[in-house]
């Protein structure tokens, strides 16, 4: 502890309510500063003192105002050189105090100036005794008695920069809670040496602060998307779908439109939605027979269809594309459950990544995924597509609500239903 | 989806009652639309360019409705009134009429036009009353079907005049151009088909067709018998038959390059606007009303002639039970498609039901269209829901499941998962990893919008530098990691390409950190069961490409194969990814490990 600390922490158990650090250091005659820095210290410490800032204003002389108030002021220096038979003015202006002191001894009527004096203008005293009333303020001001000026005398020496105004910051020191003259040095942690030598029982320990936050650990993360796709994911799994092969971001038309029963002239396989690839350009084998009944329903109709009764060309459905709906991969398994020999009935899903071309917005990217199921069996009804739509939100969790509505997709050529849900997704 | 922009209170008018917003929603909900907004001229023009401009426009409430595609019946007001009237009375039927005092008109097609626009049919309104209202409604449902069924006239061209100011018999031909002349809509001299073209190259609403015949040996027209032209499809209408405030017959005619197209769209011109004929008042269809409508289609000439008339409308036969798993009588179903103006009719077996489908339902082509109606009828909430009985037991994808458990453990290890996109450009692949592009096995793609898409990425190291350069003010260091899909042309697959399951990680810091990276590949191995060391086990060894640093780089070895790279990255691919630290790398290719 040093000195300075000491003798601060004893004064301030002498006094029964606190002290100006200004006074203290003072009456110790050393800088304020000095006292600042043992105030802070000890405030570093805890509660052993508590100390308030506090400014007070303070009248203190310029440079200027000490000459003054030393060797009078310009004014009456003016008077007391001019002897009794005058002096011209030239000769008191190469003086250092002339030209203020002239101006002002002539308003205060201490000298008159005799402009028609033979030689040259000259300045005579009118009065043999004079106050220097300036220099008696500034002396008062000096003796620290600044209040007994008034704030008019004040603010008018103020303006000719003989006095400022300085703000003086000082502490206003009391007992802590913890007081002592005595400091003992608190403790941060607990160390080994003081488990092993059990010298924490006597130490003093810096009190926690508990309202800031910890040490974040530094772990990795996952992607926010993907954790939903994993809880997608894993909803599907506990419902009893298999999961799909969908990595194939490349697709032909044919499965990706024409399979699905779009027809070839729509809007959606323009340009404008969809990417076509120019290398690799078409695909070249597709399973023919297939192909032909595809190509029939299209252009001619059947199953029950009228067909759209136009010419289906195959160069169309070769056209290699981003796919723009995991469907295209659901037609595939649909067609491979097909060929099998005897009928198994299946669930399918996939989550997966598809593209569309069309402008990008704030909501709006080329890529995004797709989450997609497919239920085969005998016997299904509109009732189960709801059911199991209605029951995969309610594993989505509460706060998930559903509503359908039946709509045409725009993008497709497939009655569908469009379901308006919300749900919040807690992760 | 369309949107269609109607006055509410014209609609309220016409539908006779008036709803509140919300009843308005509901409604629309049911029946398949959507009310998008609550808008008016002004307000939109004060959007658009200000509130100073908008002052003056129109205040008047407007609805804008969203309308599924293919529902082109549902394009006008007329329309959408008529389909929200259905659940209320009876639909309204529609029967070819004769003219009360002549012959049909007649259209004669000549096999010139086979070159260009082969197809036309054409129909008379007789007897119509336009307002301003239904005048504007009438152009605009052109428009709209130009924009959608029409493919932006490609398919099906239509055009409407004035049968009082021309006589029949008509043709449609086609000539060189040099030889059309005539004065078109809202013109005061006469040009000729050339010089039309180069008239309307700078017309903001035409120019976008001319190129539809531009280039063509002979441009379609239809010329009335006295020689006057009516119009030169699909670009503009003659202004000699134009149509005014005051027409009170209206002959219309689709010219087309798909048939079935131009008859559908015949269909809605007709049967929209059958209302605003004779005897008739918006908005009450009474099922007695007798629509002063006449159809002449003719097919095209060089065909057996043929006289395709719409007397009968094509009949669908189907059971509904199955398909819904209700338990509704078969009367009920009839009913409720008959509200949505598929007249039906329960046949004598009980069981099946007859079902109309009139000209202005063009959508409804299979007995699942009809199933759809029915239950959009019926309401699709109130529809029980139920679960199948089918058992299946799940399966994960091998690959997914791998790259799930590999997902979490690379998160463990303390690195952050990202998620780039699939396509990129060409630089990004090729020359910012100071790689040749025709190394690369690269899928192009022909129609990008911006260069950001010109080819599927063959590797995810771009996409993860480019993340770190959008996170350079984060901390370092940057530990990222992403395992996903590639794309490679391969010939052996059917349709040329393949997708390639990576995973791929970077550290990026103020020292490299080779060290890190070749741990958390030793931490993959590890959970992958594969011991370091040769034959079963894995190894890395030396090698030189062009994306690392020299002497810090090697190749991956596990079983034998060479599964990816990992090492320094080479600075000048630092410098293109505009980044300024040192940053290690490693891709290693997952599908061995199935």
């Amino acid at each position: 502890m040093s000195p300075a600390q000491e003798t601060l922490l004893r004064r301030v158990e002498k006094v029964d309510g606190g002290l100006d650090s200004q006074d203290v250091a003072t009456s110790l005659g050393v800088d304020h500063q000095a006292i600042v820095g043992a105030v802070k210290s000890l405030l570093a410490l805890g509660d052993v003192i508590s100390a308030e800032q506090r400014s007070s204003k303070h009248w203190e002389l310029t440079g200027e105002g000490c000459e003054i108030a030393e060797q009078g002021s310009h004014e009456a220096r003016v008077v007391s050189s001019i002897p009794e038979e005058g002096m011209p003015q030239s000769q008191l202006m190469k003086l250092a105090f002339g030209k203020v002191g002239f101006s002002k001894a002539m308003s205060n009527k201490w000298i008159r100036l005799d402009k028609g004096h033979e030689g040259g203008p000259r300045i005579f005293k009118t009065v043999e005794h004079l106050e220097d009333l300036v220099r008696d303020k500034l002396l008062l001001v000096q003796k620290g008695q600044a209040s007994q000026l008034e704030e008019k005398e004040k603010n008018e020496l103020k303006k000719r920069k003989l006095l400022s105004e300085v703000t003086v910051k000082s502490y206003w020191i009391t007992k802590g809670s913890c007081f002592s003259t005595t400091i003992t040095k608190q403790e941060t942690e607990l160390t080994p040496e003081m488990i092993a030598s059990g010298s924490w029982k006597e130490k003093k320990f810096k009190p926690y602060n508990f309202e800031a936050l910890g040490v974040a650990p530094d772990c990795g993360h996952l992607h926010p998307l993907m954790k939903v796709r994993t809880q997608f994911r894993q909803i599907f799994l506990e419902m009893g779908f298999t999961e799909m092969p969908t990595n194939n971001f490349i697709e032909s038309s044919f499965w990706n439109f024409d399979s699905l029963f779009q027809p070839q002239q729509h809007p959606a396989r323009d340009q404008h939605d969809t990417f076509f690839l120019s290398d690799p350009a078409q695909a070249h084998e597709f399973p023919q027979d297939y192909l032909e009944r595809v190509r029939k329903v299209h252009s001619e109709g059947g199953f029950g269809s009228q067909g759209y009764k136009y010419d289906w060309k195959i160069e169309e459905a070769q056209k290699n594309i981003l796919r723009t709906h995991t469907t295209a991969v659901s037609a595939r398994m649909l067609y491979k459950l097909a060929q099998q020999e005897k009928f198994t009935p299946v669930k399918y899903f996939s989550i997966d990544r598809v593209f569309r071309n069309e402008t990008l917005d704030a909501t709006h990217l080329a890529e995004f995924h797709q989450i997609e199921g497919v239920v085969a069996d005998y016997g299904l009804t509109l009732g189960d597509l709801m059911g199991i739509l209605h029951q995969f939100f309610n594993k989505l969790g509460e706060g998930s609500t559903s509503q359908g509505w039946g709509q045409f997709h725009s993008f497709n050529s497939l009655p569908g239903n469009v379901i308006q849900f919300k749900f919040e997704v807690g992760l | 989806m369309p949107t269609v922009s109607v006055k509410r209170d014209l609609l309220f008018h016409a539908l006779g009652r008036t709803y509140t917003d919300e009843e308005f929603d509901e409604l629309c909900f049911e029946f398949g639309l959507e009310l998008d907004e609550i808008t008016s001229e002004k307000d939109i023009i004060s959007r658009e360019q200000g509130d100073t401009k908008a002052e003056g426009a129109s205040d008047v409430i407007l609805y804008k409705i969203d309308v599924p595609a293919n529902r082109y019946d549902l394009l006008c007001l007329e329309g959408l009134v008529r389909g929200l009237q259905v659940f209320k009375m009876e639909a309204p039927r529609y029967r070819r009429v004769s003219p009360a005092s002549s012959e049909p008109q007649r259209l004669v097609i000549t096999k010139e036009t086979t070159a260009v626009r082969p197809h036309a049919v054409a129909a008379v309104l007789r007897n119509i009353t336009f307002t301003q209202e239904r005048y504007d409604s009438f152009i605009e449902l052109q428009e709209k079907l130009h924009q959608n069924v029409c493919r932006k006239r490609t398919l099906v061209a239509i055009g409407t005049h004035d049968l009082d100011t021309i006589s029949g018999p008509f043709t449609y031909t086609a000539k060189p151009p040099g030889d059309i002349r005539f004065k078109p809509l809202n013109q005061a001299k006469e040009y000729t088909a050339q010089e039309l073209m180069s008239l309307y190259k700078t017309d903001s609403h035409l120019r976008h067709y001319l190129h539809i015949i531009e280039d063509e040996a002979v441009y379609p027209v239809i010329y009335d018998s006295n020689g006057i032209v009516l119009s030169m499809p699909p670009i503009i209408n003659g202004d000699h038959s134009k149509i005014s405030l005051n027409t009170k017959n209206v002959f219309i005619e689709c010219t087309a390059t798909d048939l079935t197209k131009a008859k559908i769209v015949l269909d809605m011109m007709v049967t929209m606007f059958f209302q605003a004929t004779d005897l008739s008042v918006p908005g009450t269809v009474s099922p007695h009303h007798h629509p002063a409508v006449c159809f002449l289609l003719w097919e095209n000439i060089l065909e057996p002639t043929g006289q395709y008339v719409h007397s009968d409308y094509p009949h669908s036969i189907c059971n509904p039970q199955p398909f819904f798993g209700i338990s509704e009588s078969t009367e009920h179903i009839a009913q409720l498609l008959t509200k949505m103006c598929l007249r039906s009719e329960v046949m004598s077996d009980g069981e099946q039901i007859e079902v109309e489908i009139p000209p202005t339902r063009s959508d409804v082509i299979h007995a699942c269209d009809i199933m759809e109606d029915a239950a959009m009828a019926y309401g699709f909430n109130n529809i029980p829901r139920t679960t199948p009985r089918t058992y299946t037991i799940a399966n994960q994808l091998p690959l997914n499941k791998l790259s799930e458990l590999l997902r979490q453990d690379l998160a463990a290890a303390g690195f952050t998962e990202a998620l780039t996109f699939a396509l990129c450009s060409q630089e990004d692949i090729a020359d910012k990893l100071l790689k040749n592009i025709s190394e690369t096995r690269a899928c192009r793609i022909s129609n990008p919008k911006t260069a950001e898409f010109q080819v599927a990425r063959t590797t995810l190291l771009s996409g993860l530098l480019k993340t770190v350069a959008a996170n350079r003010k984060m901390p370092l260091p940057l530990r990222l990691f992403e395992i996903s899909d590639v794309v490679l042309k391969d010939e052996s697959k059917d349709v040329g390409a393949r997708n390639n399951r990576r995973l791929c990680a970077v550290y990026y810091n103020k020292s490299p950190g080779f060290e890190v990276i070749h741990g958390l590949m030793d931490r993959v191995m590890q959970l992958l069961e594969i011991k370091p060391g040769q034959g079963n086990g894995y190894h890395i060894q030396a090698a030189d490409d062009s994306t690392f640093f020299p002497g810090r780089c090697a190749e991956i070895f596990a079983c034998g194969k060479s599964i990816g790279r990992l090492g320094v990255l080479h600075p000048d691919v630092i410098n293109r990814f505009e980044l300024t630290m040192p940053c290690s790398a490693l891709d290693i290719d997952i599908e061995h490990f199935l």
